[in-house]
C-alpha cells in the first residue's frame, strides 16, 4: 500500500514559498523596505502594495520580506547553538552513560518542566536586549529538548550489533559516535530539528513582539505585529499580513516534521 | 500514601534546587545593582551604605538562607526601581493572572477533551480527518496572534468588548471575566489543538498495544464501551502530565497575552521588570513560577496514580 505523504509536500511548499521570500528579500525588494511616504499612508492592499503599506508609508510586503528573513535568520542561529549543544551532550551522555549522564538528565529534566520562554526571559533580564543576546538565550534554553532526544538515541543504538562490530574492528569512541552513530540517528534527530526551528521562530515572534528581541530599526515578524496592533483599527492588514507569515512559515515546518515521523514509521515497517 | 509522601519529598528538593538557581543566576551577572540605582558617578561611601542597607555585603550563603527565609514570611524582597516590597507589587497581579489561567484550562479541558474523544472514536472518518487538518493550523498560530484577531473582530469590529478597558477582578467580577475570556480563548485554542492531538494519539496506540483490547471485543463489547470503559482510563496517563504541562506554560505565556490585551497582571509586571532589570522582582516572579511548575507536576503525578496504580510500583 503505497500513500503519498501529503503532508510532507504541503509542508515543504508553504515552508518554501516563505524561505523564497526571504532569500528573494536578502537581493531585491519590490520597495525599500524603509522608504517612507507622507502619501502612501494606510493604504489597502492592492497591485502595488501587495499587503498594503504601514503607518509610514512603507510597502508592507517588502518590510515582511526583510521581517522573515530577519526571523529565519535568528531561528537558524539558535537552532544550530541548539542542536550542536545538544548532539554533543545528548551523544556522550547517552553512549558512555554513568553518573555524568544521571545528573545531567535530572537537570534536563528540570529544565524541560520549566517553560522555555521564561528562562529566555531570565537570560534576557541578564544580557539585556538584542538580536545576538536573543539567539544566544534562544540557544541555551533549546540545548536540553535536543539533548534529550539525542540521548535516547544513542542510548538505544549502542546496544546493537553494528556498534559492537565497529568497536571490534578497532574503532575508537569517538569514531564511533560521530562517524558511525551520529548519521543512524537522523531520522530521529531531524524532525526534532524541524520542530525545534518552528520553537525558535515561535520564541523569537514573542519575544520581539514583547520589545525584548530585535531592536528597532531592525525589523522581525514578531516586531512589526507589536507595531501593528497601534493601527489595528486602520490598517488591519497590517497585522494579518504580517501574522498570516508566520502562521504559514510555522505551518509549513510542522508538517514537514510530521511527514518525516510517518516516513520513518514506514520504513520501519 | 507512601507514593504520595515520596513524590513531595522529591518536589520539595527540586524547588530547593532550583531557587538556589534561580539566586545563583542573579549573583553571577555582571554589574552591581548600586551603579543602576545611584548612577556611575556617586561616592564610594554612598555605595558602600547602599550596599549595606540592600545587604550585599553579606557572605553569599547568608544572603541566600535570609532570601528563602524571607519567603516563608512574605517578604520577598524590595524592587530596585520602585523601592516597594516586592510582596505588595506582587499582590493584586497574581490573582489576575491566576483567574486568566484558570479559565484558559477550563476551556482547554471542556472542549478537547469531549473533541478528543470523538475524534478517537470515529477514528479515520470524514470527520476524524477533517478535525485533524483544524488542529494542524490551530497550532501553528501563535497565541499572540491570535489575540490580535479576536481583538480585532470581537473588539473594533463586533464591539464586544473594549480593547484595554480591563476592571480589576475585585471591581466588579463579572466584568473582569467577560474581558478576561477573550485572552483566555486566545491561549486556549492551540492547546486545545495539541491536547486533542495528544489524546487521540494516546488513545490509538493503546488500542493497537494492549491485549485487553481484544479480550474486551472478544466478550461483545461495543467500541463505545471498549473506548470508555477500559482504553480512555490508560490512555488518560500521558494526557494529565501533558496538561500539566500546559498549566505552566500558560503562566509562562501570559507574558504575551497580558501584553495583546493591556492587562495588568503578573506577567506584565515581569515583563516590565525584566526590561528595568529590577532583579529582585524578577527573581521572585520566577521563583513563584516555580513552585507553580513543581506543584502542578506534583499534582499530576498525584492524579495519575489514581488512575492507574501500577505507576506506584515504578
Amino acid at each position: 500500500m503505497k500513500r503519498k505523504n501529503t503532508s510532507l509536500y504541503i509542508g515543504l511548499v508553504l515552508a518554501g514559498l516563505v524561505a523564497l521570500l526571504v532569500v528573494v528579500g536578502c537581493f531585491w525588494t519590490p520597495y525599500e523596505p524603509t522608504a517612507m511616504s507622507g502619501s502612501a499612508k494606510f493604504l489597502a492592499p492592492s497591485w502595488r502594495h501587495w499587503f498594503g503599506t504601514d503607518n509610514f508609508g512603507r510597502d508592507i510586503f517588502s518590510r515582511v520580506m526583510k521581517g522573515a528573513g530577519t526571523t529565519f535568520f535568528i531561528s537558524l542561529c539558535t537552532v544550530a547553538i541548539g542542536a550542536s549543544a545538544g548532539i554533543v551532550v545528548g551523544s556522550l551522555t547517552g553512549y558512555f552513560g554513568g553518573w555524568v549522564d544521571d545528573v545531567l538528565m535530572r537537570l534536563n529534566d528540570a529544565m524541560t518542566a520549566f517553560p522555555s520562554i521564561l528562562l529566555a526571559l531570565v537570560l534576557i533580564s541578564l544580557l539585556g536586549p538584542g538580536e545576538y543576546h536573543i539567539i544566544l538565550a534562544l540557544g541555551l534554553v533549546f540545548i536540553p529538548s535536543y539533548a534529550r532526544v539525542v540521548r535516547s538515541e544513542f542510548a538505544r543504538q549502542k546496544e546493537l550489533n553494528y556498534v559492537s562490530s565497529a568497536r571490534l574492528m578497532g574503532a575508537g569512541n569517538l569514531r564511533i559516535l560521530f562517524v558511525h552513530m551520529l548519521p543512524n540517528t537522523g531520522p530521529v534527530l531531524l524532525p526534532a530539528i524541524v520542530i525545534g526551528f518552528n520553537n525558535a521562530v515561535l520564541a523569537e515572534a514573542s519575544m520581539s513582539y514583547l520589545g525584548i528581541g530585535v531592536q528597532p530599526p531592525g525589523a522581525s515578524l514578531g516586531y512589526m505585529l507589536s507595531e501593528s496592533q497601534s493601527y489595528l483599527g486602520k490598517a488591519p492588514w497590517y497585522a494579518l499580513c504580517t501574522g498570516l507569515t508566520i502562521v504559514v512559515l510555522i505551518l509549513g515546518f510542522s508538517l514537514i516534521s510530521q511527514g518525516l515521523r510517518r516516513r520513518k514509521k514506514r520504513r520501519r515497517c | 500514601m507512601k507514593y504520595t509522601a515520596k513524590k513531595l519529598l522529591l518536589a520539595a528538593v527540586t524547588m530547593v534546587i532550583v531557587s538556589f538557581l534561580a539566586f545563583l543566576a542573579f549573583q553571577i551577572i555582571p554589574g552591581d545593582p548600586t551603579t543602576t540605582l545611584l548612577g556611575t558617578d556617586a561616592t564610594p561611601e554612598r555605595v558602600e551604605a547602599l550596599r549595606h542597607s540592600l545587604g550585599l555585603d553579606r557572605p553569599f550563603l547568608v544572603r541566600y538562607g535570609s532570601w528563602v527565609a524571607g519567603f516563608f514570611r512574605g517578604a520577598l524582597g524590595t524592587s530596585y526601581s520602585y523601592s516597594m516590597p516586592v510582596g505588595s507589587m506582587l499582590g493584586g497581579k497574581i490573582p489576575i493572572t491566576g483567574l486568566l489561567t484558570g479559565l484558559s484550562f477550563v476551556l482547554i479541558v471542556a472542549v478537547s477533551l469531549p473533541v478528543g474523544l470523538l475524534s478517537s472514536q470515529k477514528e479515520n472518518s470524514r470527520l476524524d480527518q477533517v478535525l485533524d487538518a483544524v488542529n494542524q493550523v490551530l497550532m501553528a498560530v501563535p497565541p499572540f496572534f491570535t489575540g490580535i484577531l479576536l481583538t480585532y473582530v470581537f473588539g473594533l469590529v463586533l464591539k464586544w468588548f473594549t480593547p484595554g478597558s480591563f476592571v480589576a477582578p475585585g471591581e466588579n467580577f463579572g466584568a473582569c471575566l467577560r474581558y478576561l475570556i477573550f485572552p483566555a480563548v486566545a491561549i486556549a485554542l492551540p492547546r486545545i489543538a495539541m491536547t486533542v492531538k495528544m489524546l487521540r494519539s494516546s488513545m490509538q496506540s493503546e488500542l493497537r498495544r494492549a491485549g485487553y483490547v481484544r479480550t474486551a471485543y472478544s466478550r461483545g463489547d461495543s467500541r463505545r464501551r471498549v473506548l470508555y470503559g477500559h482504553v480512555l482510563r490508560n490512555a488518560l496517563v500521558p494526557v494529565v502530565t501533558f496538561l500539566a504541562m500546559t498549566m505552566a506554560d500558560i503562566v509562562a505565556g501570559s507574558v504575551v497575552i497580558e501584553q495583546v490585551f493591556a492587562i495588568p497582571g503578573m506577567g506584565q509586571l515581569l515583563l516590565r521588570s525584566v526590561s528595568t532589570r529590577d532583579f529582585p522582582v524578577v527573581q521572585a516572579i520566577i521563583v513563584i513560577i516555580a513552585f507553580w511548575v513543581v506543584l502542578v507536576n506534583f499534582l499530576a503525578d498525584v492524579i495519575n496514580q489514581r488512575i492507574d496504580p501500577r505507576l506506584r510500583l515504578q
